[in-house]
């Protein structure tokens, strides 16, 4: 990255740290990120080994969050469960991201019949229902971490595509992306180096943006019987737990409030990159 | 550009779409590890030689692919989706009983959010920094990041344990055998909760677009030249400001049609709604593709037809539509 792309981020950064909630979400995050990496060294259980009488109450014995409907710890589960969620969430929101750039970029840059083309696939892929194609993406090729984030990524991107090919028809008009033509970059050059790092801005929130809605996805799936049935995951648990709700309301609640918490603070980061990037909007 | 000539056009491109789709069903069934008649009988276990001889017949699995995508479409054009080997009933038959309550759940959620969202959203512009304001950037925030399952559960207990008034499972009482204006009552009773769960995750969306979009619409000459005609404030944000902002409102009101869907699967599965996503959420755990790819296909057609309505209205709340082009 050259020096001139350095001053903006900066002059962002500064502006997103002035922005009290989008900084509580930031601190929020990493304190679930550390608990899901670290948690499990220092607080080493099995999330399947069954510790204790089936739906007893939070606190109950020492287990801060009771058990489940088998009497297993859910807090383990919690503290196990969540490195899956984030994984999926995390890994579909790149491949989410990756090819709406791609679908994006060749459509705004090229124009003509390979934006006719693309934007007709793009049409295309939003009439499909994404949680129900991901759902037989998923059934087909059986769940694993590896299909769920695939299904998902192959669902979310068309938004994605949309927004970077808008910025591209922009930007490809801009008197720069012409003196770069002019001195005789190619196609590649600058469609990555020229006009890329200037879609950047509205492209990172969106990304951020789709990281809580992928890890609503996974949930989402997990809830339906659709996760990987080797790992504990917290969609999975309340889907687990859901026909014994009225007998206990924490085996569900729990679980629920923990993705609660982390798409949270994931838009609230999101929010706040949008604000510092868009400093018009501020007043709003 | 016409008006017949406009729709004739859309509803050849919906045609081309749904098409699309039955491409892709046959290429998923193609592309899944195994044999595609194994795929199209599902795992069902206790399967004979003999009915998966008939699959191979009736689909001509062993003609070249060509051959047998145009027999798959050709079939599907003629509303024959194949057998479910769960329920052993025609698969379009099966959806077609669940068809009506999906709609129903999902436009039910959909109007919810929209009125009550455009509210807020216009309450709110009225002071750009006022209290409301607050709440509709918080509110629009939670109801995002709250996976829509969850708001189900947690409103079945609190509607089923601490203040039981509306029922949490189903579309209508388990021994109701009322007839006509009962039934319609009874339904629209089990609908509350339901639609209102759904409804949440768009409320907050709907509210902050037209905050943000009438906060726009205000600030522009011709509200100026309202006010200073004289006329009232009621009447110049209801009539003048939010007739030109409702047009942002009535686009998203279309893209958020597939969400729409897709939340109304997992609602479904949660109040025990006899829809379509109960019936894929069936499926899937029976491993009934014919249902599943029919669900999808009769899903994405519901998509095409609100795509296609939201069209038409969008020209005719914004005339600047139907006179010029673009």
């Amino acid at each position: 990255m050259t020096t001139q792309a350095i001053s903006p981020l900066r002059e962002a950064w500064m502006q997103f740290l002035r922005n009290k909630p989008a900084v509580f979400g930031l601190v929020l995050l990493s304190a679930i990120i550390l608990t899901i990496l670290y948690g499990r060294f220092i607080f080493s259980g099995d999330p399947y080994q069954i510790v204790w009488a089936p739906l007893s109450p939070p606190g109950e014995r020492g287990y801060l969050f009771g058990t489940d409907f088998l009497g297993r710890d859910i807090l383990t589960g919690i503290l196990k469960g969540g490195a899956p969620t984030l994984a999926v969430g995390v890994s579909a929101a790149v491949l989410t991201v990756v090819i709406g750039i791609v679908m994006g970029a060749l459509a705004g840059y090229f124009g003509g019949w390979m934006d006719d083309l693309l934007m007709r696939i793009t049409e295309f892929f939003q009439v499909l229902p994404a949680l129900l194609f991901a759902m037989v993406l998923v059934t087909l090729f059986s769940p694993s971490l590896y299909t769920i984030s695939f299904a998902i990524g192959i669902v979310s991107w068309p938004p994605t595509a949309r927004l970077t090919r808008a910025e591209f028809l922009r930007i490809r008009e801009l008197e720069y992306v012409t003196a770069a033509r002019s001195i005789g970059a190619g196609n590649a050059r600058i469609i990555f180096k020229v006009i890329l790092p200037n879609a950047l801005p509205p492209l990172i929130v969106s990304a951020a943006l789709t990281v809580g809605v992928a890890i609503l996805f996974e949930a989402g799936l997990s809830f339906l019987g659709l996760g990987d049935p080797n790992t504990v995951s917290w969609g999975l648990m309340i889907g687990q737990n859901r026909n014994f709700l009225l007998e206990a309301w924490w085996p569900v609640a729990i679980p629920g409030l923990a993705i609660f918490v982390t798409v949270f603070a994931v838009s609230l980061v999101g929010d706040g990159l949008n604000d510092a990037f868009n400093p018009k909007l501020r007043s709003r | 550009m016409g008006s017949a000539r406009y729709i004739v056009q859309r509803l050849i491109y919906g045609l081309i779409l749904m098409i699309g789709v039955v491409v892709l069903n046959f290429f998923l069934i193609h592309a899944a590890p195994g044999d595609a008649a194994e795929v199209i009988a599902g795992e069902m276990g206790g399967i004979t030689e003999e009915m998966m001889a008939q699959i191979r017949a009736r689909y001509g699995l062993d003609q070249p692919i060509i051959v047998q995508l145009w027999t798959y479409l050709s079939q599907i054009l003629t509303g024959d989706l194949g057998m479910s080997y769960h329920f052993n009933r025609p698969v379009t038959e099966l959806i077609l009983q669940r068809l009506g309550p999906t709609i129903l759940l999902a436009l039910s959620a959909q109007i919810f959010a929209m009125i009550i969202g455009t509210v807020l959203g216009v309450l709110a512009s009225r002071k750009p920094n006022g209290p409301l304001s607050g709440f509709v950037a918080v509110f629009s925030t939670v109801g995002y990041a709250a996976p829509v399952f969850w708001t189900g559960l947690m409103l079945v207990i609190l509607f089923a344990v601490v203040i039981p008034i509306f029922p949490v499972e189903g579309m209508v009482s388990a021994r109701f055998r009322g007839t006509g204006w009962a039934y319609a009552m009874n339904v629209l009773w089990h609908l509350v909760l339901p639609a209102a769960t759904l409804g949440i995750l768009f409320l907050a969306q709907y509210a902050r677009l037209s905050r943000a979009s009438m906060i726009e619409v205000l600030g522009a000459d011709y509200i100026r030249t309202a006010r200073a005609k004289g006329l009232g404030e009621g009447r110049v944000t209801f009539h003048h400001a939010l007739r030109n902002a409702v047009l942002p409102i009535l686009t998203v009101a279309g893209i958020q049609f597939g969400n729409l869907i897709s939340g109304a699967l997992l609602v479904e599965t949660v109040f025990n709604w006899p829809g379509m996503g109960r019936l894929a959420f069936d499926s899937v755990l029976r491993r009934d593709y014919p249902t599943l790819l029919g669900v999808l296909f009769f899903a994405s057609a519901v998509v095409v037809i609100a795509n296609l309505l939201t069209d038409l209205s969008y020209r005719y709340a914004d005339p600047r539509i139907r006179t010029g082009g673009r």
